[in-house]
């Protein structure tokens, strides 16, 4: 492609793309879950140096379930490690599998959603079907059984929840294709004799994907919470790792004796999901104008 | 209609197949033997002999397609087996004293919450950038971003911990236990937790609906032919967006044991969300594979439900 048409066909959707950023910005809470999140990206890449202490090694005699104080600001667990070191590390599990599984969760849903809104006939109906017996599982039903079947692990973990949340993704991306199909531009694709491949891929898809970045990032929140649940009970990364659900669980078996430890860890998951469903709702209302709420 | 009927229910039951099929493939990849289990690993001595006594005995020899079809004839019939770890014990018995308890906690949550969220949420979107609305939307919003199980924590700490520490007793009420159920006191606790989020959903749902129907056309020809706000509020407004809220309630239902599940272990409560988590757990098969496809159905017929009653009440869906 040359230069001029470069810029003749990217003009119209730069700009649109600029009011939609403009729109972000101008929404207040969008703005502030956007600093949130990149502050937490930050603990998280630089948890080793900003920890005053190991995570897991770092046990202080004598200290077990000590509460809060000046030089350890959310106190010790049960066993005597710095709290704020392993809620710090925490936050780097809860943004690995939060953003791994929905990357996870789009590719197989746009994938599946597009085959199935694009060639319709058989391949819709059986790909329908799984989508439908996905979506009548309860979710963390499913997911306990498969961490318990695979035993639990980091990569368990993300690959499990993107391999089971997927569906929403498909049946949006479905029912869009299936507009999509019959509009001009495909025709026009098809009478120019693009392979169906490459009309998926340059046609359909690139127009499905502001509804797949909205739903992405109002997922991210409650795969976090899936994360935690599942930590809670054992069957995420497993301990002595610094999860803020794997915390959670401990304070629940000291609930009475040390309240403390669970605090913190769950004012982290709500803060977090909080940011990144501002986000989610800053980039709905700036990508699609026409839902005035 | 009877045609579509009989299509909607006919795919239901083939997801309902499809799921206990995967359930099924998915128990038998577990790592780890029953048998073994079931005798307590290498703690007590036994012959190769007996542990294919044992595995003859419960069919566990038979060739997984086999145990599958003997499985899902035992299901039709209303047999979901004995388990196998708890030995003895009837699956039906141990869903049936489980199910009452999930049932009634989710019963009292979800009225609390259908009778506090709705009116609320009505409210809100009437009185749209008041500060009753400012608080319904964070309240949502915090509620949505909660983890239910570290509210079920925190509200612990407070009304079992700290209240009883700081002003004793309670008028009325008296002393919240932190655990179980065994005084109406105990039941206060988890209601509230899976209250609260429902509550959440449901109110962001009611202000949404509502504030969506008030600029149509029909609000203001109720307006414009001089009816007071509060009927054209109550009577045309509210009446349209009952719907849409109702749908909303019934897919809450279909989907309770997602919310019970982990309030359920927190407040060692033994209903159906207990019993699941232990069975996986302890590789219990027969339980676990009863209880997803129960709710398996649950939601199909849920689901169903809900299109159906959407068809009848809307005459503009035609079904076909």
């Amino acid at each position: 492609m040359t230069k001029a048409n470069a810029v003749l066909g990217t003009a119209g959707r730069f700009s649109t793309r600029r009011r939609a950023l403009r729109r972000f910005f101008a929404n207040r809470m969008a703005v502030v879950g956007l600093v949130v999140v990149l502050f937490l990206a930050v603990v998280a890449v630089f948890a080793p140096a900003l920890a005053p202490h190991h995570p897991n090694d770092d046990i202080f005699r004598g200290m077990r379930g000590v509460g809060p104080s000046w030089e350890h600001p959310l106190g010790f667990d049960h066993l005597g490690r710095d709290l704020l070191s392993r809620v710090i590390f925490g936050t780097r599990i809860a943004l690995t599998v939060g953003l791994l599984a929905t990357l996870i969760a789009v590719v197989i849903g746009v994938m599946v959603g597009a085959l199935a809104g694009y060639f319709g006939g058989w391949i819709d109906e059986a790909l329908s079907l799984l989508i439908d017996a996905l979506m009548a599982f309860p979710l963390i039903a499913l997911l306990i059984v498969l961490a318990a079947v695979l035993g639990p692990s980091l990569t368990t973990t993300i690959i499990v929840i993107g391999a089971t949340v997927w569906a929403r993704y498909a049946r949006v991306v479905r029912a869009e294709v299936m507009s999509l199909r019959e509009r001009d531009f495909v025709t026009a694709a098809k009478a120019l004799g693009s392979r169906d491949r490459r009309i998926i891929w340059r046609h359909v898809i690139p127009n499905v994907l502001t509804s797949v970045i909205v739903l992405a990032s109002l997922q991210v929140g409650s795969i976090i919470i899936l994360e935690s649940a599942l930590a809670f009970l054992g069957l995420s990364v497993r301990p002595p790792t610094a999860t803020w659900g794997g915390i959670l669980s401990d304070g629940r078996a000291f609930i009475l004796r040390y309240p403390h430890i669970a605090l913190f860890p769950g004012m982290m998951i709500v803060i977090t999901v909080l940011a990144f469903n501002f986000i989610g709702d800053g980039l709905r209302d700036a990508l699609d104008p026409h839902d005035k709420r | 209609m009877s045609s579509y009927l009989t299509f909607r229910i006919l795919k239901g039951l083939f997801v309902v197949v499809l799921i206990s099929l995967m359930t099924f493939v998915i128990m038998r990849l577990m790592p780890g033997d029953p048998v073994y289990l079931l005798l307590g690993e290498g703690q007590i001595p036994i012959t190769d002999a007996q542990i294919e006594a044992i595995r003859a005995k419960w069919g566990l020899d038979r060739p997984y397609h086999e145990q599958f079809l003997v499985w899902a004839g035992n299901l039709l019939r209303g047999d979901f087996g004995t388990s196998l770890i708890r030995t003895g014990v009837p699956v039906r018995q141990m869903i049936f004293e489980a199910i009452p308890i999930t049932a009634l906690l989710n019963l009292y949550a979800l009225a609390l919450a259908i009778a506090v969220a709705v009116p609320i949420g009505i409210a809100a979107a009437a009185r749209k950038n008041s500060w009753l609305d400012y608080t319904t939307n964070a309240f949502s919003a915090l509620g949505i971003a909660t983890p239910n199980f570290w509210l079920a924590l925190m509200l612990i700490v407070l009304f079992a911990l700290y209240v009883p520490r700081w002003f004793g007793d309670l008028p009325l009420i008296g002393r919240i236990p932190p655990f179980g159920l065994r005084s109406w006191q105990g039941w206060i606790l988890p209601v509230i937790v899976l209250a609260t989020e429902e509550m959440a959903v449901l109110m962001r749902i009611t202000r949404g609906t509502v504030l969506e129907l008030l600029p149509q056309e029909f609000v203001r020809t109720a307006r414009s032919k001089g009816l007071a706000e509060r009927v054209v509020l109550y009577r045309h407004v509210v009446s349209n967006a009952l719907l849409p809220i109702v749908t909303v309630i019934g897919f809450r239902i279909a989907f309770i044991l997602s919310g019970t599940i982990i309030v359920e272990n927190v407040f060692a409560i033994p209903g159906i969300g207990r019993l699941f988590v232990d069975s996986v757990l302890r590789l219990d098969y027969q339980v676990v594979q009863s209880l997803v496809v129960i709710f398996a159905v649950l939601v199909v017929v849920v689901n169903l439900l809900t299109d159906l009653i959407y068809a009848l009440v809307d005459p503009r869906i035609r079904i076909s």
